[in-house]
């Protein structure tokens, strides 16, 4: 089938196979690899994508879902700079090896939009889908928690 | 961030914004053009003799490029850089239910998966070893035919007369502790691709943590000469010790010597990693432990059983530093270490951070809760009496001639509000909540121990931009070696880090420099390049010297991007002064070897390679626990580990390490156990093998006691193990105090029920 969708700000419109996942479309077809795989099951959240602004695991969807809808990527999030997310996590020490942070980024982005002055607590059940394992999540919580005082402070991107 | 970002000051990582941003390639992210897909059929029997074969249905099916068996293996089919005796296909027999049996080259992955589903195995079951007990039954099956039984090696570590001295002992505690398989849950699964060029060259890009020693591992496994074999390591998403030892190198190396040319992609599934996938091994611990009325140590008698799984691997040098330290931190007069490394037909099990030490840990802090008990002693202060000071002897016998700074570490628990408001804190229990306060104090061994030349050669190149480039040759898998080399070469060549661009392992262009792993890395490779830095800093200010027509190049010195005349400020600019310099005269290249003990210890023999150690990182960690009396839950409410390990360059890598350590160690403290009956893995995923999530763990503070390691760079110790080994035995701790004598591990609600009924076992 014909799936046209916006990926990163960009239309993309390709044929792929009714089976296909959207995260190996994304990766090997349109050449993202911000979304990382760990799972293959919805387990792990490195693949996070935002679907029409809301964070979906592209592991477990079609690409035939991405249809008409716009995809933000990491790297998308990334395209007039850094997001404050990211700024923080590069700054405060979110990223060791850097392979759950495209979905950290992503989650955490949303998320903020929705929460902008969250807790630690509530950092932390946002970020329950994402697994890291080299960070111990202390200094993603730091970094998410810096980000909404960069995003509130208007010190963030549109400035 | 500061322009030149000088050591011990905390900066920004060099890679963190490209990681943040998504832009970072990790092996993963290679899908070259026109590439095919391999894929490994799993025995999916633990033990067994394979009667047949048939692949003719999958040779038939379109787009199935290649199916190869043991038969077409070339070389010696072993993999294993030490004790070498793993297939890379199995031919005759198989050992445990995640041995490869076949490989598949197809066009897709969807054709690569029917092919592999198509393959009818014949295995004809054996009689499963499904653990210690089983292995060690004296009519035992045997995985290998071994005269030994399954016992893969035997030794005994021994200062003094520990048995003899246990008599005279005013107290004794005894017990026997057990640690289950851990896996490494690294996010990014074992991958890489591979193309065999037309001049019999192998180009490899692979998630490894030893690109150099792989190909005398893949060159012997199929007889390929090691210079034909060309590895790159990107940035690994995660390792732990994991991808120390081939994975998916030797399986991708003969599908590509199938592929007619093309590159082949090979890509574990989670299922595959957990299955396949090496493991820390599970280990039951029988300590003895006596002291003096006053609470000195006195005699450690101990018998430590690891399961190596169905292959050796690195069994025995894991084995090795379990004994080495088997006395904890502290200063014992006498010791017996019996250990024995044995077979199983469970996963293989091999290098995860910890080394053989994670389990230990658990056992000797336990004795040392039970003694502090008995004894009716401050934990605190029966740690403090022992720990080791400089010119100590440790355990097995070796001179305490490096920085070790575990006295400090404990004072700085002692101090901390957490432990002295303790009672209080355990009195404010909520209701149905119990609580507990427990400490560890830890230690770890750098780098690989006597034996093993630990050695690095780094280098670094101005280039025609004039700008440096640093050729790191040790993976970075996340634990921020690279950052730290650039922050190195910054701090001697007085450069921006817009001035710096790094090169990851590459075989072709950087120099042999050993793995990542034991703690080393930033150690070793920093040593050599601190020596490369400072000979191209010579280098520029001599060759400076003649174009700007001073005869004393020490009036001279680097700034960003140019050299400086210090009395008139006349500067040259590097990109002006590259132009001068021959293409062979723009590198310089250093070499650094990790110093070894002399003290070879008694028993030490039994260990060609890798004891005992010289140099180690010390913690005492402390957490705050508790307990809901009605679940069984263990929640872990704060956490605070103070390290020593040497000067810190960067404090926020620093913590980041500490943290990481912590929460990989609070997972196998509280939940991660790969679960296998009869041989079979019943955690095959993310979702009944599970590790922490961000909801799950408190904040980890962590503070460094900075001794001053004099060999090394700036004087660090390398810190990326001595975390892992404190939680464990830190909640354990706490749960004593408790009244729940925990001894197996992981403290799961059941565990914790079964003990409110006085059930530890």
């Amino acid at each position: 089938m014909i799936i046209s969708f916006v990926l990163d700000g960009e239309a993309r419109t390709l044929e792929v196979d009714g089976g296909a996942r959207a995260v190996d479309i994304l990766r090997e077809s349109c050449g993202v690899t911000a979304p990382k795989e760990g799972c293959g099951t919805g387990e792990c959240g490195a693949c996070t994508v935002l679907v029409d602004g809301v964070p979906r695991l592209s592991c477990l969807m079609l690409a035939a879902q991405l249809d008409g809808r716009a995809v933000i990527t990491a790297q998308g999030l990334a395209s007039d700079g850094p997001h404050p997310v990211q700024e923080a996590l590069a700054d405060l020490g979110g990223v060791q090896c850097g392979y759950c942070t495209p979905g950290i980024a992503v989650t955490a982005a949303e998320f903020l939009e929705r929460h902008p002055d969250p807790t630690r607590e509530e950092i932390r059940e946002a970020l329950s889908g994402n697994l890291c394992r080299c960070t111990g999540y202390h200094k993603i919580v730091d970094a998410v928690e810096d980000a909404a005082k960069r995003l509130g402070s208007g010190c963030g991107r549109d400035e | 961030m500061p322009s030149v970002q000088t050591i011990g000051s905390r900066s920004r990582r060099f890679d963190a914004m490209d990681k943040a941003c998504g832009r970072e390639r990790f092996a993963s992210d290679e899908y070259p053009e026109g590439m095919l897909w391999a894929g490994a059929l799993r025995a999916g029997v633990p033990h067994g003799v394979i009667r047949g074969m048939d692949t003719a249905r999958a040779k038939a099916m379109p787009g199935v490029v290649a199916v190869l068996t043991a038969e077409d293996v070339p070389g010696e089919n072993r993999q294993g850089f030490i004790h070498w005796d793993m297939p890379v296909l199995c031919g005759d027999k198989v050992r445990h239910a995640g041995d490869a049996v076949a490989l598949v080259v197809a066009e897709t992955r969807e054709v690569l998966s029917e092919a592999l589903a198509s393959i009818i195995l014949d295995i004809e079951s054996l009689p499963v070893v499904d653990g210690l007990d089983a292995a060690l039954a004296p009519d035992a099956p045997r995985v290998h035919d071994l005269e030994t039984g399954n016992i893969l090696k035997e030794a005994t570590l021994r200062k003094g007369d520990a048995c003899e001295a246990l008599t005279h002992c005013a107290v004794i505690v005894e017990e026997t502790f057990f640690t289950p398989q851990q896996a490494h849950c690294f996010l990014e699964t074992e991958n890489g691709t591979a193309r065999m060029d037309e001049d019999g060259t192998l180009h490899m890009t692979v998630s490894t943590q030893a690109p150099f020693r792989d190909r005398f591992e893949i060159g012997r496994a199929l007889g390929l000469p090691p210079n034909r074999l060309h590895l790159t390591a990107p940035y690994l998403g995660g390792g732990f010790g994991g991808k120390d030892g081939a994975t998916v190198q030797c399986l991708l190396a003969l599908a590509a010597m199938h592929a007619g040319g093309r590159p082949v992609k090979m890509w574990w599934s989670r299922e595959e990693s957990l299955l396949a996938g090496y493991k820390r091994h599970a280990a039951r611990m029988h300590f003895r432990l006596g002291a003096e009325a006053d609470g000195t140590l006195t005699a450690l008698v101990c018998d430590l059983d690891y399961d190596t799984g169905a292959y050796a691997h690195l069994g025995v040098e894991i084995m090795a530093l379990g004994l080495e330290h088997a006395s904890g931190p502290y200063r014992v007069e006498h010791l017996e270490a019996n250990g024995r490394c044995v077979y199983t037909n469970n996963p293989v099990a091999g290098a995860f951070r910890g080394f053989g030490v994670a389990q230990v840990c658990f056992a000797f802090e336990g004795v040392m809760d039970r003694l502090a008990a008995k004894l009716d002693m401050d934990p605190l202060e029966l740690r403090a009496k022992n720990a080791l000071r400089p010119g100590d002897r440790n355990g097995v016998g070796v001179g305490m001639i490096s920085s070790t700074g575990m006295k400090e570490c404990l004072a700085g628990l002692r101090g901390h509000p957490f432990w002295q408001s303790r009672d209080q804190w355990v009195r404010e229990a909520p209701p149905l909540t119990r609580r507990g306060v427990g400490i560890a104090a830890v230690h770890n061994g750098m780098g690989y121990g006597r034996g093993l030349a630990d050695s690095a050669v780094a280098k670094v190149r101005l280039t025609e931009e004039g700008r440096f480039r640093v050729y790191n040759s040790v993976s970075d898998m996340g634990q921020g070696n690279s950052p730290t080399f650039v922050q190195m070469a910054c701090e001697i060549l007085q450069q921006d880090e817009s001035l710096m661009e790094l090169v990851q392992p590459d075989t072709e262009r950087s120099h042999p420099s050993g793995s990542s792993s034991a703690g080393r890395t930033t150690y070793t490779y920093g040593n050599a390049l601190i020596k490369a830095c400072e000979a191209m800093r010579d280098k520029l200010l001599h060759r400076a010297a003649m174009v700007l027509m001073v005869d004393d190049a020490s009036v001279l010195e680097l700034v960003p991007g140019a050299v400086r005349h210090a009395v008139t400020g006349q500067e040259l600019p590097l990109a002006a002064l590259v132009g001068m310099l021959h293409p062979d005269d723009r590198f310089c290249i250093g070499e650094a070897m990790m110093p070894v003990t002399q003290d070879v210890p008694e028993g030490g023999e039994a260990f060609r390679l890798g004891f005992p150690h010289l140099i180690f990182p010390y913690a005492a960690h402390l957490a705050r626990v508790e307990v809901d009396e009605l679940t069984g839950n263990v929640s872990v409410s704060d956490y605070v580990a103070f390290t020593d390990g040497g000067r810190v360059l960067n404090p926020q890598n620093f913590e980041q390490q500490v943290q990481g350590a912590v929460a990989q160690g609070l997972g196998y403290a509280l939940w991660e156990d790969c679960f296998a009956e009869g041989g079979r893995l019943l955690t095959t995923d993310l979702s009944n093998y599970v590790i922490p999530g961000a909801g799950d763990l408190p904040d980890i503070e962590s503070h460094a006691v900075e001794t001053e390691e004099q060999s090394g760079p700036f004087g660090m110790k390398g810190i990326g193990e001595v975390g892992m080994n404190g939680p464990l035995p830190a909640v354990a701790s706490a749960l004593l105090r408790m009244g729940l004598p925990m001894t197996r591990a992981p403290f799961t609600p059941e565990r914790i029920l079964a003990a409110f009924d006085g059930d530890n076992s």
